[in-house]
């Protein structure tokens, strides 16, 4: 091979790469039409993965139905729902789903950054709007009164307890405790029968923390933020905060009755209660459907009460759009809400069809609706439970004395200072409650003031 | 190549041979040069003669024309890898920093608000926090993470059997998936019925709190960071250690040194290089301290394992606030480049 043909081939083959180099690095896909026909494709996300077989089918099935009913519009489901961790890559790159699922912490925050589209001026399409409880609707709109998404769950924090380890410390299942004194005395109980048994378990991680620590302040009487004269303040070096961080101290260092672990999350609490090792925890109902189908237990093993005091840390989860979807799209995509999510028409027929197949039917949330429509409901539940919904009578009469509040603006920030206040009772015995709550509240205080 | 026949030498020595040749070609085809003696392109050669030496004149010009010409392919093999460096390494890096001068929610057009995440940095307390966090952590990783993988390879570079089992056992911390380390280690640390804490209780010394406490917390992270990450150094220290030369320690050892005495005058003088450089990269790596507290202690318990990164991932992904985030990144990325700088100045001088 002579220069000139080896400098050719040399040529053609370097050509060849940067091409390819460059179709690899800066290939765009085309965008999808949305509409072929008349009919409107939307994205869709909130569908369980395929590793939760049952799930998946019904929601596939769903789909169909929907889309049987609809003929304009056809449904692009995908898994997942509003992850912080991806959710900015998706804006960023044109992948948001034109109807994503979020936690009720996350409206505030998405509405203040436009990156939900208000959906004010479809809202007359949707049957059943006027019959969601107003609390919750509240959740999805600005301080103009504009709406941006819809609650599709909801929960609020009460005490998840084992019956079994009850019985065993000689207390009443079906008298759980009311107060926080009757909490204490239970938790020491429960954590003198030894074998590594803990009376009671908070978190204290990841967030996790600082959300637990918000319902404590709200069963002691207190607030997380005030708002005076459109300005926010922390509100929790108080009384109420004193008499939380006092409580959790106390179980703590001088019961012994949460346990020598402490940094836990979640997921660490509820295998501590699936494997039978807890007495008691702060969770909402939807927690123990997860701990019986994760740990393989029973229904009948669980009991749930409300949390003592006056008040407690609700929330939830919905469904907002894509800022920019087209209107066409938004509607299409609020019927799907309406249609799965809100219907209290299609209750008797998904639940017959569900409580053969395991999923729960019977506990005492999602409480969606107010009046007419949650009676609807609730009939129908009652009539085709498949939990003990007795262990849930404690929660359920209870409830009404105790006031719903939902969680502080700017909530994740809070939480991570308030995540902070947790570990140090937690972790230090000689921790001065006075001044980790004084620390924690300036510090709070500057996250506070970014509010608008 | 300064001793190249060239007639009359050129303003600037040539270094090329190829250069060379180009020139004395030049020569030979006459000052007006109108036609290359090695033919080519006439359009680069036709350039009249502006000065009184045609040849100190032109020369450079048409040899960057040619040179150009003659390396093209080079550089279009190289343009791929430009290319794909600009868009996957510098373009995010770009605009990384300049994202930190930006409130950005991509959702609507980035907002330029100039020092105002900074500003906001600074007046985060966490952030001189997680910086002196961060900081402690570096230097503990220096002192257990440094001398360890040193040791383990000297001694397992004296060794005259199964080092070669030993080694494979060193590494192989390395080639578990953090996560797996993590969980491991979230056992060894259990205050109940974790490992370490019931070998404290069989030699009857009192049960630790290894993450739970705020003192422990830090050095609890560093061991497991340095069982799992050196492996890696522990190989680079024995590689260096094989190539000591065997007389060096014949030698001494006929002049009578101790062991300690050849570790001090031989070994360590030998790979003194190869410990700088392991030292620095050490030090931007565990500046980048993440999986460790996040999966461990979640920045806890109080604060006392908030790491850069660990802010840096909360300011991104807990708070979505990615103009903030950047802030940090730039500050992280000009502080790493020092370091980096330090390190390539080093190795450079050593080739």
């Amino acid at each position: 091979m002579d220069g000139i043909t080896r400098r050719r081939a040399l040529l053609l083959a370097t050509t060849l790469v940067a091409g390819l180099a460059l179709t690899a690095c800066g290939g765009t896909p085309a965008p999808a039409g949305d509409k072929a026909g008349g009919v409107v494709t939307i994205t869709v996300n909130g569908m369980p993965a395929t590793t939760q077989a049952a799930d998946r089918k019904d929601f596939e099935e769903l789909v169909k139905q929907f889309e049987a009913a609809h003929p304009k519009i056809k449904i692009d489901a995908r898994e997942g729902q509003m992850d912080p961790k991806t959710f900015a890559a998706k804006v960023a790159g044109g992948q948001l789903e034109d109807v994503y699922y979020v936690y009720f912490t996350d409206p505030a925050g998405l509405i203040q950054r436009k990156q939900g589209a208000d959906i004010t001026p479809y809202l007359a399409d949707v049957p059943y709007l006027s019959d969601i409880r107003l609390e919750l609707q509240k959740v999805f709109k600005d301080k103009e009164g504009k709406t941006y998404g819809l609650p599709t769950g909801n929960y609020s924090m009460g005490l998840v307890y084992n019956r079994e380890l009850f019985r065993k410390a000689g207390l009443d299942p079906d008298k759980p405790p009311t107060t926080w004194e009757e909490v204490r005395a239970a938790a020491k109980r429960i954590s003198e029968l030894g074998e590594d048994t803990v009376g009671y378990a908070d978190y204290s991680k990841n967030n996790q923390g600082g959300w637990h620590l918000t319902s404590w302040l709200y069963s002691m009487g207190g607030e997380v933020a005030t708002e005076e004269n459109g300005k926010w303040k922390a509100a929790f070096d108080s009384d109420a905060g004193r008499k939380a961080l006092q409580a959790l101290h106390d179980m703590r260092w001088t019961d012994k009755s949460m346990g020598t672990r402490q940094l836990l999350e979640i997921g660490d609490v509820q295998k501590m209660m699936g494997s039978g090792k807890l007495g008691m925890y702060m969770a909402g109902p939807d927690n123990i459907p997860t701990i019986v189908k994760q740990f393989e237990r029973k229904y009948e093993e669980f009991g749930l009460a409300a949390l003592p005091g006056t008040a407690t840390l609700g929330g939830g989860d919905g469904f907002m759009f894509n800022p920019k979807a087209t209107p066409e799209k938004i509607k299409a995509g609020l019927q799907w809400v309406q249609w799965k999510y809100l219907n209290p028409d299609r209750e008797e027929e998904n639940v017959t069809k569900f409580s053969g197949l395991g999923v729960p039917i019977g506990l005492p949330q999602p409480n969606l609706f107010a009046g007419a429509a949650q009676q609807k409901i609730q009939a129908v539940h009652a009539a085709h439970a498949n939990v003990p919904q007795e262990n849930y009578k404690p929660f359920v009469d209870r409830s009404p004395q105790v006031e719903v509040k939902v969680e502080p603006p700017n909530a994740q920030q809070l939480y991570t200072v308030l995540d902070g206040v947790m570990q140090s009772v937690l972790t230090k015995e000689d921790a001065d409650l006075g001044k980790l709550l004084k620390e924690a509240a300036a510090r709070a205080d500057t996250i506070l003031a970014t509010v608008k | 190549m300064s001793a190249l026949p060239t007639p009359a030498a050129p303003a600037r020595r040539p270094r090329h041979p190829r250069r060379a040749r180009r020139l004395r070609d030049l020569r030979r085809t006459g000052a007006t040069g109108d036609k290359p003696a090695t033919g080519g392109n006439p359009a680069t050669g036709e350039n009249p003669a502006t000065g009184d030496n045609p040849a100190r004149g032109r020369a450079p010009a048409t040899g960057r024309v040619r040179r150009l010409r003659e390396n093209l392919v080079a550089y279009l093999f190289l343009s791929a890898a430009l290319i794909c460096f600009a868009l996957f390494a510098w373009y995010p890096i770009v605009r990384g920093v300049l994202l930190g001068f930006q409130q950005v929610t991509f959702a609507q057009p980035a907002e330029w608000v100039g020092l105002d995440n900074f500003r906001r940095l600074f007046a985060d307390p966490l952030f001189a926090t997680a910086w002196r966090n961060t900081g402690y952590f570096t230097l503990l990783a220096l002192v257990f993470g440094f001398a360890a993988p040193f040791v383990t390879a000297v001694v397992l570079n004296e060794l005259r059997r199964g080092q070669s089992y030993l080694r494979l056992t060193v590494y192989l911390p390395v080639m578990l998936p953090p996560i797996v380390t993590m969980l491991l280690w979230r056992w060894f640390y259990d205050p109940g019925p974790g490992l370490f804490n019931n070998v404290l209780g069989v030699l009857h010394l009192p049960a630790q709190q290894w993450l739970e406490s705020e003192h422990l917390a830090m050095i609890s992270l560093v061991l497991v960071s340095t069982w799992a990450n050196m492996g890696t150094t522990t190989l680079i220290y024995l590689a260096a250690l094989g190539g000591i030369p065997g007389e060096l320690y014949e030698a001494a050892e006929l002049d009578g040194a101790s062991i300690r005495r050849r570790l001090w005058h031989v070994t360590i003088p030998q790979v003194r290089f190869i410990l700088l450089i392991t030292l620095l990269l050490q030090v931007i790596g565990t500046m980048q301290v993440f999986v460790e507290p996040f999966v461990l202690t979640g920045g806890g318990p109080d604060d006392a394992t908030v790491t850069i990164l660990l802010l840096l991932y909360r300011y991104a992904f807990v708070y979505n606030d990615f103009g903030l985030a950047s802030a940090m990144s730039t500050l992280l990325f000009v502080v790493l480049g020092l370091f980096a700088g330090l390190y390539l100045r080093l190795t450079r001088t050593k080739d």
